[in-house]
């Protein structure tokens, strides 16, 4: 079984080329999806804030309107 | 709010397909990680190299297809005006430029035990790297103005002249004699490839394909959400103004 592992890693001796070529893709979308979702995170925070925001001094001023 | 209206469904749409074409992607990619490096056999001329060429291409696929898209985004948002269409094309390009950097990484890392060398002037490799500079002055432009909808507009017409590139690439090993080798897969009849290595090239494809959709979307959310904070951010200023 070790036979067959190290064969399966060796890849007919190209091995640092094909799995030059796997890692890096994986890492590379591995990121992709790490970025991505942090940006998507960040803007989606942002918005929540700035709505917030907005609702509050609506209300505020909403408040004052009422007052005599 | 008639101009979110559209951005407004694709956010709901886009939450509702997001887990399912994930999921797609992930099962595809497992499938296709065991077919190309358990289940297909080594090539009889290129040994196991062979496995880089189930990356590869489908990369190289996206990075044409990213482009592509974006292109016709860029016409669909200049004719229609259409709102959604500039911010996707954005969406798109980042991802779209990361695929053809790994297109071309990887061929680098086949090229160079089987042609003995990591890089060569010849037209397919000299097109795609243009291509990755057209994604990266696209990123570049759009970026480069105060006002995000001009930026936007220049970046439009940029993507649609860059699509003369497309072309290009595709024939660029039958125009030119050229290292790399000619189309095996998308030739006219049948494709000039075994069937055991054809399965995994297409089962990656789809896998490559559905990850990229599913970039593509979560970035399009992006876009849309921080196209709404500008929005946010712009009122806020003239309400404080006044």
């Amino acid at each position: 079984m070790p036979d067959r592992l190290e064969q399966f890693l060796s890849m007919g001796g190209y091995g640092a080329y094909v799995w030059g070529a796997y890692g890096l893709c994986a890492v590379v979308m591995v990121l992709l999806v790490v970025l991505t979702l942090k940006r998507l995170r960040a803007n989606e925070r942002t918005l929540k804030m700035l709505d917030g925001l907005r609702a509050s001094r609506r209300q505020q001023s909403m408040g004052n309107g009422d007052a005599p | 709010m008639h101009r979110f209206a559209n951005p407004n469904r694709f956010l709901r749409l886009s939450r509702q397909v997001l887990p399912w074409v994930a999921g797609l992607a992930a099962v595809l990619m497992a499938a296709g990680l065991y077919l190309a490096l358990v289940a297909s056999p080594p090539d009889a001329r290129q040994g196991d190299t062979v496995r880089i060429m189930y990356v590869h291409v489908p990369a190289a696929w996206l990075s044409l297809f990213g482009y592509a898209s974006m292109a016709v985004a860029s016409a669909v948002g200049y004719i229609w005006k259409h709102p959604l269409a500039d911010l996707a094309c954005k969406a798109t390009a980042p991802i779209g430029a990361t695929f053809t950097a790994v297109c071309l990484a990887t061929g680098s890392l086949w090229g160079e035990p089987m042609w003995g060398t990591w890089w060569e002037w010849d037209a397919r490799m000299t097109s795609v790297l243009i291509l990755f500079f057209l994604y990266l002055g696209y990123l570049a432009l759009v970026s480069a103005f105060d006002d995000p909808t001009r930026g936007l507009k220049a970046g439009a017409i940029l993507a649609l002249v860059g699509a003369v590139n497309l072309p290009v690439i595709k024939f660029s090993v039958e125009w030119w004699n050229t290292l790399h080798q000619p189309p095996s897969v998308s030739r006219l009849g049948t494709p000039a490839i075994d069937p055991s290595m054809l399965w995994p090239l297409l089962v990656m494809a789809a896998a490559f394909t559905a990850f990229f959709i599913t970039l593509v979307l979560l970035n399009t959310r992006s876009e849309i959400i921080q196209r709404k904070i500008q929005v946010l951010r712009a009122a806020q200023a003239y309400g404080a103004a006044e």
